[in-house]
C-alpha cells in the first residue's frame, strides 16, 4: 500500500470501483426476480410498497457513499488505522477497560461461524453448543464471586450495576432509598444515576474516607434504616481494596441487598463477594482477557444468591433431561422475561452478550486455577513495582497513603499533569488516566514488561513540566 | 457430531497439573499478593479447570458443531433479520489497531476510530431520516430503554420551561407525562423498557387485520391525552403488515403532546423505500445486529443506536462524537503536515461538558450516561462497513428484495399453511399453523421437524395474536433455490401431518438431543456445574 501523507484519507477517493450490476451479497437474478414477481401478483419490488402512503415514500438516493469494493473497503479501514490516525499506545491505563492478554485460541474459537451466526438458543435442540458454554460460563462465574447462581451476561459491568439497583429496589418492600458508595467507578455511578432517575429509585451517595467508603457516613446511613440496597466496588476506582466486613450483616438486618462491583480477574486472589455476604455480584467481564476495543464489545456479569433467583435479570440456562434421557441445557425460568411477562419482567434485557461470554468461557478454560492466579500476581507486582520506582523519583506522593491495591493506583504529580501525559503520548504511552488535578491513576496488567515500566518511569523523570 | 464423546463440560476434563497457558515469567517478584491482608483474600482458589490447549480447543469445536448459524443454513427466524454477516466485516473489527485501544485514550490519538464512529451516527441519521444518533446502547431492548429515556427528558424539560397547569394535572404524577401507548401486538421488549424507565403501559387493540385501532386509539387520546408520554410502534408491525395510517397515527399523537417512537426491530423491510423519520417518528432504535448484517453471536453482542429528530439531539446520551474544522495545536503537531491544517477533527463530547449526573432532570439537557464507554464498537465497525460494501446504490435494495422473498413465501405455502391476513406482507410473514389441523400436528412439531430437514425453525408463538404463529423472514440475502426449497419441505411436513402425524409430533430425530424437559428444567433449577454434582 502506498504511503499517504495524509493523515486523512476519506472514502470518496475510493469510490467508483465497485462494479456495476448484482451484487454480491443479493443472489437475485433478473429471471429469479421475474418469476418471483410473477407468483407475487406484482410487476415490480416497488409495487410491494404501495401500502405505504404516498408522502412516506422516499424517492431519492441515499446521500450516502457509492459502493466500494472489497479491496477498496480494506484499503479505507487501514487508512483509518494508520498510526496517524489511529495510535496504538502502550497501555497504562485502567480506569474500567484493562489490557490483559488472551491466547490466540480464544479469538480463533470464538470466529467459528456456528457460535458466531446464531442466535439466541430457543432451539434446544439445534443451540447445544451456545447453551452448553452458558452452563460453563455460570459456572465460572459462580466459582469466581462466591455465589450460587449467574445469569447468562449482561451487556456490560455498568448496566449490570444499574440492574442490581433496580433489583435491589424491587426486592425492598418499605424501603426510601439505595446506597451508593462514591468509590464506585464515576462512569458507572452515572448510568446507575440514569437509570436510577427514570426508574424512580432514591439514591444516596456515601462519601469517600481517604479514596475508601466512609464507613462512619455508611453506618449513619444504615441507621437510618429504609436502605434496599448498598452498592460498593472492588477493587474500588481508585483501586484500593477495601474491607467490607460487617456490611453485610448491617444491610441484611433492614432485609436490603448488599450489591459488589468486582473486578473478575483479581478474584483469583481477592476476596469473593459471597465471602463478604454479598447477595448480588456484578462487573465488567472484559478485564479477562478481551480486548480493548474502545470500550466494547465487552460483557457484564450477574451473579447472585439462591434466595434470588427468580429476581435475577436476564436469560438463565439450566440442566434437564431430553427424550433420549440424555444431559440436554436448555433456557430456563424464562417466566421472569419480557416476552413471557412484558411490563411485569424482572428487567427489559432480551439479549445477552453471549459471543463475549463465550470469550471469558474459553480464556478461563485456557487460564484455569493456576493462570488466572499467575496473571494477578504479575499484574500485582508489576504494579507495586512501577508504584515504588514512580515515588522513588521524587516528583510523586501517595493520593491515599496506606491503603492496600491490586494493579492500579494513584500518585499526586507534582507538576503539570497534561503535560505529563502529553510527553508520555508522543513516545507512545497511554501513562494513565487523569483522575483529579494532580492525580494520575496507572494499571499494570501482565503484559506491561519489566523493560516497558522502565521506560514509562524514565519518560516521566525526564518531564520538565 | 458425536455427544458421547464430547458431550462433556470442561470441569470434567479437568486434570490437576494441566496448564493451557504460557506466561512471562521474567518479573520484578519484590511484591506479592501475600502482602495483601489476609481478611481481603479468598480462601480457596477458585475451582477453574486445569486443561491443556488441544483439550479446550477440541471441546469447543465439538461444542460449535452441536450449534446451527446462518453460515450453516437458512435461518428463518421471524423478527430477527438473520441475514448474512460478512466475512470480510470479521477481519476488520479485529484490526489489531482497534482492537489495541483503550476508550479514554486522547482523542487525538484515536482519530481513526472516531471518524468511523462519527460516520456511522451520520449514515444512521440518514437512513433513518432523523437528525441525530447515540451508538451508545448495546442491544436493541437497551436502545428502546434509551429512546424512552430521550422521551421522558423531553417532557421534564418541557414541563420545567412550561409548568402544567394545576388544573389538568390531575392525574399526573408530578405534572409529568408518565403513560406509553403500545399496541397488543408490540414485542415484548416494549412494555417492559417502558416499565424500566418508569412508565405505565397503556395497551392500543390491534383490529382484525393486525394493525392499531386507530379508534381505540382516538379514544385512548380523548381520555388520557395530556398524559400520554409516548406511543411505540414497530412499523411494518410484528405481523409483518405496513400500517397504513401511520401518518394519521402520528399525527394523533403529536396533537395530543405526545412523542411517537420508532421499534427498530423491522426496519430491514423499509431500506429503500421509507423512512421512520419520514413517517412522523421522533424517536427511534436500530439493531444494527439485523438490518446492518452484524452477526447475533448466539444471542449477542447486538448494538441498538438511538435516532432522534431535530430538536431532541441534546437530550441524547453521552458519549458522543462530534466533528470539528479544527485548529487544535496537538492534531497538527501529531499530523505534522501543513496541508492537513483544517482537515475535520472528531471531538468527543463527554458527561461532564453536557449536565450534572446528580441533577439530570434540571436542565434542558443529556439524559446521562447508559454504559460505560462508547458502546459496542466493535459490532459498529461491521456495520459501517456493511454500508460502505452496499454503498447507497445496493442498500436501496434490500428492504424491496427481503420483501419480495416474504411474499413469495405467502404465496407459496398459503394453501397449506393458515395465512390470517391476506394481502402484502413486508419483509416477513406470519402464518397460524396448518390449514388442516385435524391431526394435532401443532406449530411446535412443524418447528421442529423442520431441524430435522436441515433448517432452522421460524419464529413461533409470536405473535400473540394467533394461537399458532409461525413467523417466517428470509431476509434479501437467500436465493430462489434456498426458498424453493425450504418451500418443499413446509408443504412436505405439512403432508407428513397429514399422513404420519407421529411422525411430526416425535420430531425432532435427527439433531444431536431430542426434545428437552422444559419443566424439570425449572422445577429445580440446576444453573452450574457445582450444583449438577450436588444433586
Amino acid at each position: 500500500m502506498k504511503e499517504k501523507q495524509d493523515a486523512k484519507v476519506t472514502a470518496p477517493s475510493l469510490t467508483g470501483r465497485a462494479g456495476g450490476g448484482s451484487f454480491k451479497y443479493f443472489p437475485h437474478t433478473e429471471e429469479d426476480l421475474q418469476e418471483m414477481l410473477k407468483v407475487t401478483g406484482v410487476s415490480s419490488v416497488h409495487d410491494l410498497f404501495a401500502d405505504v402512503p404516498e408522502a412516506a415514500r422516499f424517492k431519492r438516493d441515499y446521500n450516502l457513499l457509492p459502493a466500494l469494493s472489497e479491496s477498496d473497503l480494506r484499503l479505507f479501514f487501514e487508512q483509518l488505522t494508520h498510526p496517524l490516525n489511529t495510535q496504538q499506545l502502550i497501555c497504562f491505563a485502567g480506569a474500567g477497560c484493562y489490557d490483559h492478554y488472551a491466547p490466540s485460541v480464544v479469538q480463533n474459537l470464538i470466529e467459528r461461524s456456528e457460535f458466531l451466526t446464531s442466535y439466541t438458543p430457543y432451539q434446544a435442540e439445534i443451540s447445544q453448543g451456545t447453551l452448553h458454554y452458558i452452563f460453563e460460563y455460570q459456572s465460572m462465574i459462580a466459582e469466581l464471586t462466591g455465589l450460587d447462581i449467574s445469569n447468562a451476561s449482561m451487556y456490560d459491568g455498568a448496566t449490570a450495576t444499574a440492574e442490581a439497583m433496580m433489583m435491589a429496589w424491587g426486592n425492598a418492600k418499605k424501603a426510601t432509598r439505595v446506597l451508593v458508595a462514591e468509590t464506585v467507578d464515576p462512569k458507572v455511578r452515572r448510568v446507575v444515576d440514569t437509570y436510577a432517575h427514570y426508574h424512580g429509585v432514591p439514591l444516596q451517595l456515601i462519601p469517600t474516607k481517604n479514596g475508601a467508603l466512609d464507613r462512619e457516613a455508611l453506618d449513619k446511613e444504615l441507621a437510618e434504616g429504609g436502605v434496599a440496597g448498598v452498592i460498593v466496588q472492588q477493587p474500588n476506582y481508585y483501586g484500593i481494596v477495601e474491607d467490607y466486613t460487617g456490611i453485610a450483616d448491617q444491610v441484611h438486618e433492614q432485609k436490603g441487598i448488599f450489591v459488589i462491583n468486582a473486578n473478575p480477574s483479581d478474584l483469583a486472589i481477592l476476596k469473593t463477594p459471597g465471602e463478604w455476604g454479598a447477595d448480588v455480584a456484578v462487573g465488567d467481564g472484559q478485564s479477562l482477557g478481551i480486548p480493548m476495543t474502545f470500550g466494547g464489545p465487552g460483557v457484564g456479569f450477574m451473579a447472585c444468591t439462591e434466595k434470588l433467583i427468580r429476581k435475577l435479570p436476564g436469560r438463565i440456562v439450566g440442566q434437564t433431561l431430553d427424550n433420549r434421557g440424555q444431559r440436554a441445557f436448555v433456557l430456563t425460568l424464562q417466566a421472569r422475561e419480557q416476552h413471557i411477562r412484558r411490563q411485569k419482567a424482572t428487567s427489559n434485557i432480551c439479549s445477552n452478550q453471549s459471543l463475549m461470554a463465550l470469550y471469558v468461557t474459553i480464556y478461563l478454560a485456557l487460564m484455569g486455577k493456576e493462570g488466572l492466579r499467575e496473571v494477578a500476581e504479575i499484574s500485582y507486582a508489576g504494579a507495586h513495582s512501577l508504584r515504588d520506582k514512580l515515588l522513588a523519583t521524587g516528583r510523586f506522593k501517595e493520593t491515599f497513603p496506606g491503603q492496600p491495591f491490586f494493579n492500579e493506583f494513584c500518585l499526586d504529580y507534582d507538576g503539570d499533569l497534561d503535560s505529563l501525559l502529553a510527553e508520555a503520548t508522543e513516545c507512545g504511552y497511554l501513562a494513565g488516566i487523569k483522575v483529579g488535578e494532580k492525580t494520575l491513576m496507572l494499571a499494570v496488567t501482565e503484559q506491561r514488561t519489566p523493560e516497558e515500566i522502565d521506560e514509562l518511569v524514565e519518560i516521566i523523570k525526564e518531564c520538565k513540566n | 457430531m458425536n455427544r458421547t464423546l464430547y458431550g462433556n463440560l470442561i470441569f470434567e476434563l479437568s486434570k490437576k497439573g494441566r496448564r493451557g497457558y504460557s506466561l512471562p515469567q521474567d518479573y520484578d517478584r519484590t511484591h506479592t499478593t501475600t502482602e495483601l491482608p489476609e481478611a481481603l483474600r479468598r480462601k480457596e482458589p477458585a475451582r477453574l479447570p486445569e486443561c491443556d490447549e488441544l483439550t479446550v480447543v477440541r471441546h469447543y469445536t465439538n461444542l460449535s458443531h452441536n450449534n446451527f448459524g446462518v453460515n450453516d443454513g437458512f435461518y428463518p427466524l421471524g423478527s430477527c433479520t438473520m441475514k448474512y454477516n460478512p466475512i470480510i466485516n470479521e477481519e476488520i473489527a479485529a484490526m489489531k489497531a482497534f482492537a489495541n485501544l483503550h476508550p479514554l485514550q486522547p482523542a487525538e490519538t484515536c482519530q481513526g476510530a472516531l471518524e468511523v464512529y462519527y460516520n456511522l451516527q451520520r449514515s444512521l441519521a440518514e437512513l433513518a431520516g432523523l437528525s441525530e444518533f447515540t451508538l451508545n446502547p448495546c442491544a436493541g431492548a437497551h436502545g428502546e430503554l434509551t429512546g424512552l429515556m430521550v422521551i421522558r427528558a423531553y417532557h421534564e424539560a418541557q414541563a420545567a420551561q412550561a409548568p402544567v397547569p394545576s388544573a389538568s394535572a390531575e392525574g399526573l404524577t408530578e405534572g409529568l407525562r408518565t403513560k406509553v401507548l403500545i399496541p397488543d401486538s408490540a414485542h415484548g421488549t416494549n412494555p417492559a423498557s417502558a416499565a424500566v424507565c418508569g412508565l405505565e403501559v397503556v395497551e392500543v387493540k390491534s383490529l382484525p387485520d393486525g394493525t392499531v385501532d386507530v379508534d381505540h386509539l382516538r379514544q385512548l387520546l380523548d381520555e388520557m391525552g395530556p398524559q400520554v408520554a409516548a406511543m411505540m410502534m414497530t412499523n411494518p408491525n410484528t405481523l409483518g403488515i405496513f400500517e397504513p395510517r401511520v401518518l394519521e397515527i402520528t399525527e394523533m399523537v403529536h396533537n395530543a403532546g405526545g412523542l411517537m417512537y420508532y421499534d427498530g426491530a423491522n426496519l430491514n423491510a423499509l431500506l429503500g423505500e421509507c423512512r421512520p423519520g419520514d413517517m412522523g417518528f421522533d424517536v427511534m432504535h436500530i439493531n444494527l445486529h439485523k438490518t446492518f448484517s452484524t452477526p447475533h453471536g448466539g444471542g449477542g453482542p447486538g448494538s441498538g443506536p438511538v435516532g432522534v429528530r431535530k430538536g431532541l439531539e441534546q437530550f441524547l446520551p453521552t458519549p458522543r462524537v462530534v466533528m470539528e474544522k479544527s485548529k487544535n495545536e496537538k492534531v497538527k503537531e501529531l499530523k505534522s503536515s501543513p496541508e492537513n491544517d483544517g482537515l475535520p477533527y472528531f471531538r468527543v463530547i463527554t458527561s461532564s461538558e453536557i449536565s450534572n449526573p446528580s441533577n439530570l432532570s434540571s436542565s434542558n439537557s443529556s439524559l446521562g450516561s447508559v454504559g460505560s464507554f462508547f458502546g459496542n464498537f466493535g459490532v459498529m465497525l461491521k456495520a459501517y462497513a456493511y454500508i460502505l460494501s452496499l454503498g447507497r446504490e445496493n442498500v436501496k435494495m434490500v428492504g424491496p428484495l427481503a420483501t419480495l422473498n416474504a411474499n413469495y413465501i405467502k404465496e407459496r405455502l398459503r394453501d397449506v399453511y393458515l395465512l390470517p391476513i391476506s394481502g402484502l406482507c413486508k419483509h416477513e410473514v406470519v402464518f397460524d399453523g396448518l390449514v388442516d389441523k385435524s391431526t394435532g400436528v401443532t406449530t411446535m412439531d412443524v418447528a421442529k421437524r423442520l431441524l430435522d430437514y436441515g433448517y432452522h425453525a421460524p419464529t413461533i408463538y409470536f405473535p400473540l395474536l394467533f394461537h399458532e404463529s409461525l413467523m417466517i423472514e428470509p431476509t434479501e440475502n437467500e436465493s430462489k433455490e434456498t426458498i424453493d426449497a425450504f418451500i418443499d419441505v413446509m408443504r412436505r411436513i405439512a403432508e407428513e401431518a397429514k399422513n404420519d402425524p407421529e411422525l411430526v409430533k416425535a420430531a425432532p430425530h435427527n439433531t444431536p438431543i431430542g426434545r428437552v424437559d422444559d419443566v424439570l428444567a425449572a422445577k429445580q433449577p440446576v444453573t452450574t456445574y457445582w450444583k449438577s454434582i450436588e444433586a
